[in-house]
């Protein structure tokens, strides 16, 4: 199956999926697969690097809190612009401002995109386990920045408040369902990615590098550059997902943006599925993603994380290929008998 | 000018001291990452857990917490060889530990500190001894006992685990497995032994710092992430593995951090660690005094 039949096969999908969640028309419906859809573009964006190139990054919430904290800075700047400015030139900066979510969505991309490849250009010239404790330091640091930067809300946190709805092509659509379309459309888009990524050059160079980098440098794979390439797209896919989030919690504050559990879930789901392959983080995503919106509602988010966890230590040791692993192995031992 | 001048010498002095710690902190660190090669991320989250249960044992049946560190020794021992086992077994064995070695410690790390706050709560907890409250003063120097004795008590396991390794059979052993596994089995060392042995001390050395670390400072169970920069920073800057350049990163990422937390504020102290990480790896990636 080709890179296009697929993208039509999950724009028919992704089409379904809305169409229903249109049908069912419940808020709480909405908020809670927007969270699934999420990490699933999390999960999926950690996979580019870490189950494909094999470097770990523990630096998720970084790069998702640069991407809601870029559609803070720039969400601020609009009531700002009279402040600044005057003139024609603000005239012209207030026909620009305020900026669509799909436009801060790409603004999240490119700042989340250069800082992967800025991490990656510091540290991955070095051996591997130097890029995972950058991206472990990274997350304190950005957070320590965000605390201090008084413009975005310093400690206290931002508001941002959400339009009850919004226009589109005539239509009036509430705004939550219209922020969970963009993501299941972010989550489309990650998903046909890494896809097509897994199945390009640059997919065996990125496959070559987790096997034996020595041996791919030796046979002319150019693994700087492709090892910057998987930064840089990883990074940029988190803060793509990291964007709408303060429209979606309409409070960010530096600890819900930098939480624990993007950092957590977007190892353990790709771990949990199975590294190889796009369906991996995928499955992840939506089993441990649907099974922490029941456990957060029914039990606590303490003991929900500490769920994660174990699953997460359990399966690295018993199962290191994920479930898609354990299936695959189930297959062969029924085939063999 | 005066004033100032007497910040500096003070924020020195206080650096000095934390700098110790620092040492004390890193010492498990340069043995698992520097000479085991071992990313044992995990390390806060046992610094953590030894300051909680230095907290336990003190508020509870009021044993000062230094000597509770001592008391700890042998159990943490005992779990850092437990889980350098299964490491081994799981990881080391199947050649996975790049990728899934690295995740089963960020899970441990993770699972340490939400069992922490599920038992202790998010509050922050402390110590009570009867070095915490008076200073030493020296001229215009203020040597708070609170850092003193801690920094002393690091000093102290420091050369220790220094002369340990460079002094006995195992220590020198230590040493010799990170360099060549063969030679050692020749010498009638089992690798595999030695690296138990050198984990488990490397996790015991991190108990004994977290009950320092609760003498130092309150603790609550998230204050283990800030250590991660400081302690990888201090271990690369140190050359990983040697001790002697860990002691000096430490007390010079100390002494940057004293300086900058008295002159801007202590809210920007957890960004110098990792901005010197970051300087290093770009520019000095074998350390100081690396070749």
């Amino acid at each position: 199956m080709n890179t296009t039949k697929f993208a039509l096969i999950t724009i028919v999908v992704g089409a379904a999926v809305m169409a229903f969640a249109h049908w069912f028309k419940v808020d709480y419906l909405f908020f809670a697969s927007y969270t699934i859809l999420q990490f699933i573009v999390l999960a999926t964006a950690w996979n580019i690097l870490g189950g494909y190139c094999g470097y770990v990054n523990f630096g998720s919430a970084a790069f998702f809190a640069m991407g809601a904290y870029s559609s803070v800075a720039l969400h601020k700047f609009d009531s700002l612009i009279d402040h600044w400015f005057s003139g024609s030139f603000a005239a012209l900066l207030h026909g620009i401002f305020p900026l669509s979510v799909p436009v801060l969505i790409l603004f999240g991309a490119i700042v989340s995109g250069i800082a992967g490849f800025g991490m990656g250009y510091l540290t991955l010239r070095l051996r591997g386990s130097f890029f995972a404790i950058a991206t472990l330091a990274l997350a304190v640091v950005l957070q320590t920045l965000v605390v201090n930067w008084e413009y975005v809300g310093g400690s206290r946190g931002a508001y941002i408040i959400r339009p009850e709805s919004i226009e589109f092509v005539g239509i009036t659509i509430n705004y939550i369902e219209y922020l969970f379309g963009l993501m299941l459309l972010l989550a489309m888009l990650s998903l046909v990615a890494a896809r097509a990524i897994e199945r390009s050059q640059l997919g065996f160079g990125f496959a070559t590098i987790r096997d034996d980098e020595l041996a791919a440098e030796a046979c002319g794979v150019p693994t700087l550059r492709v090892k910057l390439i998987a930064t840089t797209i990883s990074g940029a896919f988190m803060g793509m997902a990291g964007a709408p989030f303060p429209y979606y919690i309409g409070y960010l504050q530096p600890s819900s943006a930098f939480g624990l559990e993007y950092a957590v879930n977007s190892i353990a789901m790709p771990m949990i599925g199975g590294t190889t392959s796009w369906v991996g983080p995928l499955v992840g995503a939506i089993l441990l993603g649907s099974a922490q919106q029941y456990a957060t509602v029914s039990i606590s988010s303490e003991v929900n994380l500490l769920i994660v966890g174990l699953i997460l230590v359990g399966f690295v040791i018993i199962a290191p290929n994920g479930l898609i692993g354990l299936v695959q192995g189930w297959r062969r031992a029924w085939r063999k008998p | 000018m005066d004033i100032s001048f007497d910040l500096l010498i003070n924020a020195i002095a206080a650096g000095l001291l934390l700098g110790g710690f620092y040492a004390a902190v890193t010492a498990g660190v340069s043995i698992s990452f520097g000479m085991l090669d071992i990313v044992n991320i995990a390390h806060p989250g046992f610094v953590i857990l030894g300051s909680y249960l230095a907290y336990f044992l003190n508020i509870n049946f009021g044993i000062d917490p230094i000597l509770v560190s001592i008391l700890m020794l042998p159990f943490f021992y005992a779990l850092g060889s437990l889980i350098y086992q299964v490491y081994y077994l799981s990881f080391e064995k199947r050649g996975q530990e790049a990728l899934r070695g690295l995740a089963f410690f960020f899970g441990l790390l993770f699972v340490t500190e939400v069992s922490l706050i599920l038992v202790f709560g998010v509050d922050y907890r402390y110590v009570e001894a009867i070095y915490i409250g008076p200073s030493i003063h020296l001229g215009i120097v203020d040597l708070p006992l609170r850092m003193l004795v801690p920094c002393i008590a690091a000093l102290a396991l420091f050369g220790a685990i220094q002369i340990f390794i460079t002094h006995t059979f195992t220590g020198r052993a230590i040493m010799a497995v990170s360099q060549d596994q063969l030679a050692l089995q020749l010498m009638a060392a089992d690798p595999i032994r030695i690296k138990r042995i050198a984990f488990g001390l490397s996790i015991a050395v991190a108990a004994v710092a977290g009950a320092l670390l609760i003498i130092i400072q309150p603790v609550e169970p998230s204050v283990g992430r800030e250590y991660i920069g400081r302690i990888f920073a201090i271990c690369v800057l140190g050359g990983l593995g040697s001790m002697p350049g860990t002691l000096i990163a430490a007390l010079l990422l100390g002494i940057v951090e004293s300086i900058t937390a008295t002159f801007y504020g202590p809210s920007w102290a957890p960004a110098v660690a990792f901005g010197l990480l970051l300087l290093t790896l770009a520019f000095r990636p074998a350390g100081l005094f690396g070749r």
